[in-house]
């Protein structure tokens, strides 16, 4: 795997167009809402008005007689799962996954599902639902963190001791868990410090804004099995949860994947699939369920509110000292927030000897909580990010120097465990440093803000395989939905290793009963993992060829080198043969031993974490409180970037996503625990004219865990936005806010605060 | 949502009719873009839609800035702001409805429709009621003619009775050295509800002495308001430095808005003032270069 640095690359690095881009653009791809069978069915679901109710009674009867009315279901219909975590179970309460998806005894969010039909029309659903009639008894809510903290709050489950105190408590309580990372005596070491800032902050919780809703439609055949599409980040994810779910043989469901629309690890879970195929296994007749807004705002998996304290120690020259962090992160209904990742990747740009973080998850009167891009850590980062501005503003430093100073490399020593290996944290730090918007000159109300993030990456389990046509070209396939031009990625790496043109590679995505498992796409591990299949898969391929061509020659396989994407002799020993190209291979297969098939399952390590430095100008309006973006700047180490303008375009949509979460999104709820911005016009990501161009810059320092150096790209982008831009808002008014989003009202009563 | 019944008559008599005889409860259909939007989430329940998009005269935009315009009350958003000499005579309230919604959202919208929608935040109606917009209403006892801000009485009611709708606005002979403008304040740049909007239009004399105003305000009442107070500010004044500060305190002074999800009392209040101040300067501005 060496040697890969000072490679030079035909195919990887270039900008083809993608794959997929002719079907997206001209309508005819597929997504989770296009598949139609015969004789389908409309699936709606009926979802809780309450916070928090105990469900009394619910009588389906009259929803039933309904004409066009064939199926109904409620709780009772799904079979009881086992409440904990069993070895092989990955984590997953599966009780609770169930009862997220069809409330039993209680209700516990506005929009928790209670029941659901399958009807000859849309318009004949939603009168069933209204047919339906539930009794709920309502209980007090809790919405917030801090609140649900607290003892004597509203409680959600009866069966939620926290985990990590000792003594193990006795009683319940909404605290699913504390957990604790430590280096160093950081209490001893403040006591060396300089200045030390300590700071409170808030954050809402915020939706991926993905543009599909979730869709599914399900198939059930009487000899029990069953097939179901729709757009997720896991078809495999889903066939497993599914099958678990409704007690069935993994091997009995066959998933097959749509386009997808959008997902941003919020299609890493599922909602409606099992309701689906119940409803079609009752009706005897295929049934799609197609989420309005509404629903995917209020019953899907947005991610958490925060509540965060941090303090940073330093001394005058900026050297850090030490730094503590809690971070207070809400669940949604349901165990699943991502305060452990947060906890571990919060100072992730730094090199720090004494480092406490502490990390506590409640579970609230809201949906699931689950996965948006680098779970967990835009939040904590926006803490940190913003206490190192204030260090630097009160030392007088430059804000760049203070984390150049500080700033983590290869062997520095993270708080969760292990060394660094080779990252490109100080590459992005200088690269932003040497940027000429530093030269740009700041007009009045005009700020600049800087700040630093960090990813881990996932790695984990893929396959691929490689079939290569009678004429040379080749089919490959994976398991991994490409929810960012990862089919392009594999294309490129296939046509690398095979020396055959992109064009002649046609990737696709295969369903579950066709390719080999593969994790869902998270973690920004596709063009990493299941790249390193595809790598693999291709050089398959080409050993099967060298193969066959050293039995045509007669000589040893040693004896014949790939080359450019034709057999050679190795040298002159191999005899003086003509070299033959893939095609010419392909042509002879039948007679040499068959199809050329190449195929890896792997599950790889070694991803390597990326980091990223944003930098950007606001404008605000003082009287007002509307902030501008003026101009925005991103660099980010790719490790290598195969297609580098999807590289470039996660980076950009890690920013767009990171400044509307900064500036204007966020779940608000009533007193009376609903979700009062269910849409897109009360529940605000950026639209175009909100942005200006993000200028993205790819840095390579190689991972020395993949064949080309890859690392993944997708998440880092969304950590440092939300930094950036309070920083820089602080600087544009002076007044530092702790509480996002900083919409204008909160912006002009900061501004109206100081003076 | 459940059936109704569709009608698209072709004469202003005929609707009337359809409104006047419908059984339950009949609506007036123009653009769609708020009734389509109502009717999918389940808040509008109609029996009868009247699309009033094939009569001529509410598609017209007639008359000129000397005599006054007459607009058509289904008239689109694109097609008043490409009417060249209406953007000329009163650029406030073509900019008012320009802003609503995007590119396809224009082909639909009506200034019709954004009134008698009564939504206090409506984009086009501060425009209106600074022209000093007068609706025309055609009904079952024949026609009537009312100000513009009497349309809204409150969110999503109107003073319209059962079978009348609004036909036309009649905007006032256009003075020389008169301006309008119209500002919002959203927390995005576009496809947003505002906060807060201003609507002010002015007539400067020829020493630069304003000499008649109204100003309007959205978003911080149940209905949109013409402020008094405000346009006293400003008339009798070069619209300098006191006279815009005596008008932002007026603006805010009757601002009376609520606390709710896209904004504070607190908030609102205060930058109802800034709006209104900043757009009486761009009224001036025009108006000075308007000679
Ligand atoms: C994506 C989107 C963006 C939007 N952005 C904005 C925005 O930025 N600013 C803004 O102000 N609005 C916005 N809107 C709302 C809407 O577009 C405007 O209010 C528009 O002016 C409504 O006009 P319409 O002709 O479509 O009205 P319709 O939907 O046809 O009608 C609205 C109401 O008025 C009644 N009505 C219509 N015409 C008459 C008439 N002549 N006489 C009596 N009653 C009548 C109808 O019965 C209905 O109750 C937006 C809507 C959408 C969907």
């Amino acid at each position: 795997m060496a040697g890969y640095e000072d490679k030079s690359f035909k195919w990887i690095g270039t900008r083809p167009v993608r794959p997929d881009g002719v079907d997206k653009v001209t309508g005819r791809a597929n997504y989770g809402a296009d598949m139609k069978l015969p004789g389908q069915l409309t699936g709606r679901i009926l979802r809780s008005p309450h916070a928090h109710a105990k469900i009394l009674s619910i009588d389906t009867s009259k929803a039933e007689k309904l004409p066009g009315v064939k199926a109904v279901i409620t709780g009772k219909d799904f079979p009881e799962m086992h409440n904990g975590v069993l070895p092989g179970d990955e984590g997953v309460n599966f009780h609770y996954l169930s009862c997220n998806i069809m409330a039993r005894n209680k209700v516990l969010y506005d929009g928790h599902a209670v029941a659901a039909v399958a009807a000859a029309s849309a318009a004949i659903a939603e009168e069933a639902l209204a047919l339906i009639e539930v009794k709920y008894e309502v209980l007090p809510h809790v919405i917030d963190v801090d609140l649900a903290l607290k003892p004597g709050a509203p409680l959600l489950h009866d069966d939620i001791f926290t985990t990590g105190v000792t003594p193990k408590p006795e009683k319940p309580s909404n605290t699913v868990q504390r957990i604790q990372m430590q280096l160093g005596d950081p209490d001893a070491a403040f006591k060396d410090a300089d200045v030390v800032v300590e700071r409170s902050f808030k954050t809402k919780a915020v939706h991926q804004g993905y543009i599909e809703p979730h869709a599914v439609v399900a198939e059930w055949s009487e000899d029990g099995q069953c097939r179901i599409w729709c757009s997720s980040q896991g078809h495999f994810m889903v066939r497993t949860l599914t099958a678990r779910l409704l007690q069935m043989e993994v091997a009995q469901v066959r998933v097959i994947p749509a386009e997808i629309g959008g997902g941003f690890g919020g299609k890493t879970i599922i909602f409606i699939e099992p309701t689906a195929v119940l409803l079609a296994r009752k009706a005897k007749r295929p049934v799609r369920i197609v989420m309005s807004r509404d629903e995917v705002f209020r019953g899907t998996g947005p991610a958490p509110g925060t509540s965060i304290d941090v303090k940073i120690g330093a001394k005058k020259d900026g050297m850090l000292v030490a730094a503590t962090g809690e971070f207070r992160y809400q669940a949604g209904a349901f165990p699943g927030s991502p305060v452990g990742a947060a906890c571990m990747a919060a100072f992730g740009p730094y090199a720090l000897s004494h480092v406490r973080v502490v990390g506590y998850e409640a579970v609230t009167n809201r949906p699931l909580c689950y996965s948006y891009r680098a779970p967990g850590a835009p939040l904590s980062s926006f803490a940190v990010e913003s206490v190192m501005d204030e260090i630097a503003q009160k030392l007088n430093l430059d804000p760049m120097d203070l984390r150049i100073k500080n700033g983590s490399k290869e062997g520095t020593q993270m708080v969760y465990g292990p060394k660094l290996k080779a990252v490109g944290n100080l590459e992005c730090l200088k690269a932003i440093q040497n940027h000429p918007i530093n030269k740009i000159p700041l007009g009045p109300n005009q700020g600049r803000g800087l700040a630093a993030g960090f990813w881990f990456n996932l790695g984990g389990q893929s396959s691929a395989v490689v079939n290569i046509a009678e004429d040379g070209t080749a089919n490959i396939m994976t398991g991994s939905p490409d929810i960012g031009g990862s089919r392009a990625s594999m294309a490129l790496m296939a046509a690398e290793v095979l020396g055959i043109d992109y064009s002649k590679v046609r990737p696709i995505v295969g369903d579950t009963s066709a390719v080999g498992f593969c994790e869902i796409t998270h973690g920004s591990r596709v063009t990493f993992a299941t790249g390193m299949a595809i790598i693999q898969a291709a050089e398959d391929v080409v050993l099967q060829c060298r193969q066959r061509v050293a039995k045509m020659w007669e000589v040893d396989v040693e004896a014949v080198k790939w080359e450019d994407g034709h057999a050679r002799p190795a040298g002159a020993n191999a005899g003086d043969q003509k070299p033959l190209s893939l095609a010419q291979i392909a042509a002879k297969a039948a007679r040499t031993g068959g199809p050329l098939v190449g195929s890896a399952a792997i599950n790889a390590g070694g991803p390597g974490p990326a980091f990223g430095v944003h930098i950007c100008d606001v404008e605000v309006d003082p009287e007002t409180g509307h902030v501008t973006v003026l101009r925005y700047v991103a660099a980010q180490d790719a490790g290598k970037a195969i297609h580098p303008s999807y590289v470039e375009g996660q980076i950009q949509g890690g920013v767009a996503q990171g400044v509307g979460w900064a500036l204007n999104e966020e779940y608000i709820y009533g007193e009376d625990g609903r979700l009062q911005n269910s849409g897109f016009l009360d529940y605000r990501i950026p639209v175009a004219s909100d942005l200006p161009m993000i200028d993205a810059i790819i840095l390579e320092v190689p991972n020395p865990g993949h064949p080309f150096g890859v690392r993944g790209v997708g998440e880092v982008p969304i950590v440092p936005p939300l930094g950036a831009i309070a920083n820089a808002v602080a600087r544009a008014t002076g007044a530092r806010m702790t509480d996002l989003p900083l919409t204008p009202p909160k912006i002009r009563a900061a501004i109206d605060a100081k003076k | 949502m459940s059936g109704f019944q569709y009608e698209s008559p072709g004469s202003v008599d005929e609707a009337v009719r359809l409104l006047a005889g419908a059984k339950g409860n009949a609506r007036v259909l123009a653009g769609g873009t708020d009734l389509l939007v109502q009717l999918r989430s389940g808040a509008a329940n109609p029996d009868m839609l009247v699309d009033i998009k094939r009569i001529s005269e509410l598609r017209q935009i007639s008359g000129n800035a000397a005599s006054g315009f007459v607009i058509g009350a289904a008239v689109s958003g694109a097609e008043i702001g490409e009417h060249k000499e209406l953007a000329k005579a009163w650029p406030g309230l073509v900019e008012g409805m320009e802003l609503i919604g995007s590119t396809q959202i224009q082909g639909r919208a009506t200034p019709g429709g954004n009134l008698c929608n009564a939504s206090p935040a409506g984009d086009c109606t501060p425009g209106l009621v600074a022209a000093g917009a007068i609706a025309v209403i055609a009904g079952p006892n024949g026609r009537r003619e009312i100000p513009a801000e009497q349309v809204p009485v409150s969110p999503g009611k109107t003073s319209l009775a059962k079978g009348e709708f609004v036909v036309a606005f009649k905007l006032p002979p256009r003075a020389k050295n008169s301006g309008d403008a119209y500002l919002r304040m959203i927390p995005r740049t576009e496809m947003d509800i505002a906060i807060v909007g201003a609507g002010v239009n002015l007539t400067l004399d020829a020493s630069g002495v304003c000499v008649a105003a109204r100003v309007s305000l959205g978003a911080v009442a149940p209905t949109v308001l013409l402020v008094d107070a405000a346009a006293r500010a400003l008339i009798g004044s070069k619209l300098d430095d006191a006279a815009l500060a005596k008008l932002e305190a007026a603006a805010s002074a009757a601002a009376k808005p609520i606390s709710d999800k896209r904004g504070t009392i607190e908030y609102r209040t205060k930058v109802a003032g800034v709006l209104a101040r900043r757009a009486a300067v761009i009224a001036r501005d025009r108006a000075r270069s308007n000679a």
